[in-house]
Formats: structure tokens, C-alpha cells, sequence
């Protein structure tokens, strides 16, 4: 074989730029498709662009979906670890947007900031993480697909928020379906340097956060626990690495970090929680883990990728005649496509080899 | 007395389940072959779009039905490209073609109609009467037998349960899988346009709201089985008559019925049955494998 003589990429590498190439691909074939509505690709392109790089405030928003997209990656990053496919994201968000906005309406009279946003934080991540930790738990004693349970949680999350959002905590003072506002001393304070987006330390925080997870999935006990399991679960089992220990701590971990997600909407931009805020940020959060191949460090580009995509669209309403934010929908479905589709490459390259032979 | 109960629970519990009973027929007969369809959901949207607008533009529902179960093929053959022959993750590309499918109506109505909410109504005349009732009586009858009682079903299932047996028996695993996927394709399709030209007289923004995965959730409580998925789906047509039966209805003080409570039973009843009374679900062996 020829390929011996050559050196070697690692496997990583190529991992990398695959997922690179297959992100690239599904956008452009997204947008080759903006042809049919008769707008052309690069005017939609450069749409995307300015929208999200346009000015201090367009990238103070850009950053904004990338901590959502971060938290919601993370969140389908941690179980695969541990081989669990958590499609939930979208259920536990939900559930901790609640919570945090549960927190501000309980804890009204808290004056702290630092104290209030410590109890709103606590709460987004003890509900979230205990509504990932049912399909974690009916994983690891019933035996029950985490696949189909997280589906059905999701629903029931979107059933049970809606139902206090309109009977515990309404505000009364609102026609539309949304909780009471929280108090000041809940809301992020936002960097003036983005003109009033709602980004503030909170992106920061979040990089430090995935940089920690990241040291943490590497070298800590649980990270290797949880690697075992993923990897082989009858025989870390066999070296007393209970699979059941590992699904519901991944999960539990997952769903937390999902309701911060939901922490970040309800604190930093809405500062109440209203019914149907998130578009799908959830299923977005399968595509960035997906994209970043399950590399915790690799979620921070590939949420990046994402934050642009979303922030972007919310310009084509008005930008063009024919096509509208509805597009991201599309691209996403195909980047995820771009990415997951392995035998497309060998398909490829079977297609270059017969070409050159 | 008979009569009052037929015509107000029975046959609008039949109605309203049609929909679910095509799609979950669909992805039973999927995930038999072998491969788990979490797209059903997409593909039911995409029907009912494309039903509504073929209705709307020939006025003649029965080109609609086709249209609806086209679209559903087309959409489930771009998946079975994906994961049979690109070896993409099922649950992965099933996601991803959810996600898709979300952005196809409003993307061509826009284009079309100058709108991404409905399509135009679809005057009454143009609709169905019952005849998807007795199409669905049909696909319901016509599963049951080939499950049951043909080579074809036996296949299916031998591709989805022992697959190196059948590919030993010199049947393609693949071919069989790409009919499951082919089949769930036509029949979500057709559960997607029962939505907009027999339930409604109009596509409506994202009006599959969550029906496929009833439908996968129904599949599962139906142990993959035709009559007892199409038992499921029943039980889950009902709970949505209640359901809109209630809606705005006062109980006690001057409070209205929370209907978000009957709107996620059918959820928690399959997280429920999944966890209680079948302990171990007997899916097919091979399901989401290689061949």
C-alpha cells in the first residue's frame, strides 16, 4: 500500500477537519438551496455574517447563543460518555428556566446579588438535573431506552412548565402566557461594551466552566467512570465500575447543565419565563456535540459555529424577500448530516480514487 | 343511546387517531427491518404540507394523499441514504432530518404563498369525507395479515431480529431495511396529509406538534406488534378527544380544566409502561445494528 509510506495523521486530527468539512458542507449546501427562493447564496451568506458581526450589540448577541449552545452541548456531551444519547436537553432547559424564574418569585426579598443569583443557579440545576436523572435512573434499574424516555420527558416538561406557568406563577399583569418578573437582584448585569445584549461575565464564566469539565472528564475518577462505561460497560462492570452509577450521574450532571441554559434565558435575557422561548435550543445542542465529535474543549468552536447561525437568521426576515430565520432549521438538519454521515468520505474517496485511476 | 356514543366518541376517536395509526404502522414496520425512526415526526410534517398544497392547487384531496405520501418516501429514502449506506447514526440523522423537515414548509410557503404560517383553506368540497377512514381500516387489516401471515413480514422481522440469519438465507438484509424505511416514509406521509386535508382544511405551522413521537411511543407500548400498536394508538387518539372535549371547560370554583395534565398522559403513560409493567421492552434484537 501506498498510504503506509505517507505519514501518518493522527486520528483526531482528521476526526477535526472531517467535522469541519462536513459542518462546511451542510452550510453550503444550505444555502445553495436559498436558490430556489431565488435570493442568491452569498447574499444570504453575508447576511449571516453581519448580522452576528456586525456591531458591538449583533456580537454581544452572537456570544449570547453561543453560552446557550455551550450549555446545551455540554448537556449531550457528557452522557455519550458514558454511552448514553441524551435528547432531553430540550426537556431539562425548560424545566431549569422554571426553576430559575420559581427562584426569583420565592426568593424576592433576597437583596444580594451574589446570593440571589447563587439560589436561581442552585435551583436551575437541581430541577434539571434531577428531570435528566429519571431517564438516567429508569436506565440503570429498568433498563428503559434513554432515547425514548428523554423524548417523552421532553413533552412532559413542556406539559408541566406550561401548566405553572399559567396557574402558580402568573403574572397578572401580563396578557401573554409568562411568570411574574424577577426581581433586580436576579438579573445579569450585561458588559456596556455590547450596547445591550445580554451578555455579561456569563460567557466567560461558561469557557472557564467547559475548560474545567474538560480537566475534569480527563483526570478525574468519575471522568474515567464514566469513560469505562461508555466504552465498555459488562467489563468496567467486571472492574467495579457499575454502569448504573455512571448513567445516573452523567445524567444528572447533563441535566443540570441543560438548566443552565434555561438560567441564562430567564436571568440574563427575558428575566421571566415564558412559555415556547426556546427555538429548539435543546435539539441545537445534539448538533454542537455532535460537530465537536464529543470533545468537551471542541464545544466552544463548534457552539461558536452555532451562536453565528442563530443570531444570523434572525436577520433574514427583513434582509431578503424569500427567505426567512426558518432557514436555520435546514442548515442545522444538514450540517448534522454533514458531520454524521462517516461513509460519505469513503464514498468520496472511492469516487476521487476511480476518477484518478 | 348507541348512536349518540358512536357518533360522539367512537367514530371521533377513530378520526383523530388516523393520523397516529398510519405513522405508527410506519415506523413499526421501520423498526422491525431493523432501524429506529425518530423522523416520523418530520415526515408527518412534510406530508402535510405537501398534501395541503396539491389539494389546494389540483382541489382534488385524493392527489394530495398522494402528494403527502410522496414526500414522506422522499424524505424517508434521504434517511435511508444516510444511515444505510453513509453509516450515519439512526438516532443522530433521525434527529437531524426532525430538524430539516421543521424548516421545509415555512421555507416553500414563504416562496409560494408569501407566508410561513398556513397555507390557503381549502374549500369544504374539496375534502375528505371518510375515505381515509377506510383507507387506514385497510393499511390496518393489510399489516396485520403480512405481519403475520406473509414471507414479507417474516422477512422484515427476520432483518430486524436475526439478521445474519436471513443474510445467510440469501435475503439482502439491506433491501429489506430500505423497504422498512420506504414503508414508514409512505405511511407517515399519509398519517402527515390526514392532518391537513381530512382533520383540517389547511396546513397550519408546525401541525404535526409532537404526533410522530406518539406515534414511536405508540409503536413501543404496541411492543412493535400491528394490532396492539394500533390498540396504542387508540388509547392515545382518545386522550386528545378528551382533551379537546375539555378545553375551556370549568370544573370547580372558576378555574377551567388544566389540559396540560391530559396533554402529557401520553407520554407518561409510555415512560410509565417502559418502567413498570414491562421491565425488559422487547424490541427487535438487531434494532439500530449493522447488518
Amino acid at each position: 500500500m501506498k498510504n503506509s509510506e505517507k505519514v501518518r495523521i493522527p486520528q483526531s486530527v482528521r476526526l477535526f477537519f472531517r467535522s469541519l468539512a462536513g459542518a462546511a458542507g451542510g452550510l453550503a449546501l444550505g444555502l445553495l438551496i436559498c436558490r430556489v427562493a431565488g435570493e442568491s447564496p452569498g447574499k444570504v451568506l453575508s447576511v449571516l455574517v453581519n448580522s452576528s458581526f456586525g456591531s458591538g450589540y449583533d456580537f454581544g448577541m452572537t456570544l449570547f447563543y453561543t453560552a446557550y449552545f455551550i450549555l446545551a452541548g455540554l448537556a449531550v456531551a457528557i452522557p455519550f460518555k458514558s454511552g448514553l444519547f441524551n435528547i432531553g436537553g430540550e426537556g431539562q432547559l425548560t424545566i431549569g428556566a422554571l426553576a430559575a424564574a420559581w427562584a426569583g418569585v420565592v426568593g424576592a426579598g433576597i437583596q444580594s446579588h451574589t446570593l440571589a443569583i447563587l439560589f436561581a443557579t442552585a435551583s436551575a440545576f437541581v430541577a434539571g438535573g434531577l428531570w435528566g436523572a429519571i431517564p438516567g435512573y429508569l436506565k440503570a434499574r429498568r433498563g428503559s431506552h434513554e432515547v425514548i424516555t428523554t423524548i417523552m420527558m421532553n413533552f412532559i416538561a413542556a406539559g408541566v412548565t406550561s401548566y405553572f406557568t399559567l396557574y402558580s406563577l402568573k403574572d397578572p399583569d401580563s396578557s401573554q402566557a409568562e411568570t411574574i418578573p424577577i426581581p433586580e437582584a436576579f438579573q445579569l448585569k450585561p458588559f456596556a461594551l455590547f450596547n445591550g445584549a445580554p451578555m455579561g461575565e456569563l460567557i466567560i464564566a461558561l469557557a472557564v466552566m467547559t475548560v474545567v469539565l474538560h480537566v475534569i472528564m480527563r483526570n478525574s475518577v468519575w471522568g474515567y467512570r464514566l469513560k469505562a462505561t461508555g466504552e465498555n460497560e459488562s467489563a468496567a462492570s467486571t472492574f467495579g465500575i457499575p454502569a448504573p452509577a455512571s448513567w445516573l450521574s452523567s445524567m444528572f450532571v447533563a441535566g443540570g447543565i441543560a438548566g443552565l441554559t434555561g438560567l441564562v434565558e430567564v436571568l440574563g435575557n427575558s428575566h421571566r419565563f415564558k412559555i415556547g422561548f426556546s427555538a429548539d435550543y435543546g435539539f441545537v445542542g445534539i448538533a454542537v456535540a455532535l460537530v465537536a465529535r464529543g470533545n468537551i474543549l471542541g464545544i466552544l468552536p463548534s457552539a461558536f459555529l452555532f451562536g453565528v447561525l442563530q443570531k444570523g437568521a434572525g436577520s433574514l426576515d427583513l434582509e431578503t424577500d424569500k427567505v426567512t430565520r426558518d432557514l436555520t432549521y435546514i442548515i442545522q438538519g444538514l450540517i448534522i448530516l454533514g458531520v454524521a454521515s462517516d461513509g460519505l468520505w469513503d464514498w468520496f474517496a472511492g469516487f476521487w480514487r476511480r476518477r484518478n485511476a | 343511546m348507541l348512536e349518540t356514543i358512536f357518533s360522539n366518541w367512537i367514530l371521533p376517536t377513530l378520526r383523530v387517531s388516523t393520523p397516529l395509526i398510519f405513522a405508527a404502522l410506519g415506523g413499526m414496520w421501520c423498526e422491525r427491518s431493523g432501524v429506529i425512526q425518530i423522523g416520523l415526526e418530520g415526515i408527518m410534517l412534510v406530508g402535510a404540507f405537501f398534501a395541503a398544497v396539491v389539494t389546494h392547487s389540483t382541489q382534488n384531496p385524493w392527489w394530495g394523499l398522494v402528494a403527502g405520501m410522496m414526500a414522506g418516501l422522499v424524505l424517508s429514502l434521504g434517511y435511508g441514504l444516510t444511515v444505510l449506506k453513509w453509516r450515519a447514526n439512526q438516532i443522530v440523522s433521525g434527529t437531524a432530518f426532525n430538524l430539516f423537515a421543521m424548516g421545509i414548509p415555512p421555507f416553500l410557503s414563504m416562496i409560494w404563498f408569501d407566508s410561513t404560517g398556513s397555507t390557503p383553506v381549502i374549500p369544504g368540497e374539496s375534502l375528505f369525507r371518510s375515505a381515509p377512514l377506510l383507507l387506514m381500516g385497510s393499511v390496518v387489516v393489510a399489516s396485520a395479515i403480512l405481519y403475520h401471515h406473509s414471507k414479507f413480514g417474516l422477512r422484515i422481522r427476520f432483518a430486524g431480529e436475526h439478521p445474519k440469519a436471513l443474510e445467510s438465507s440469501g435475503v439482502s438484509v439491506r433491501g429489506k431495511r430500505w423497504q422498512g424505511i420506504a414503508l414508514s416514509g409512505i405511511l407517515a406521509g399519509l398519517g402527515g396529509a390526514t392532518l391537513s386535508i381530512y382533520l383540517a382544511s389547511s396546513f397550519s405551522r408546525n401541525m404535526s406538534s409532537g404526533r410522530g413521537f406518539i406515534a414511536l411511543a405508540a409503536v413501543i407500548l404496541g411492543r412493535w406488534m400491528p394490532l396492539q400498536t394500533v390498540t396504542a394508538c387508540l388509547l392515545f387518539g382518545f386522550t386528545e378527544l378528551v382533551q379537546i372535549r375539555l378545553q375551556g371547560v370549568v370544573l370547580w370554583g372558576d378555574r377551567a380544566v388544566p389540559v396540560q395534565w391530559i396533554q402529557i398522559l401520553p407520554y407518561l403513560i409510555t415512560i410509565l409502561v417502559l418502567a413498570l409493567a414491562m421491565g425488559r421492552t422487547r424490541a427487535p434484537k438487531g434494532l439500530g445494528g449493522d447488518e
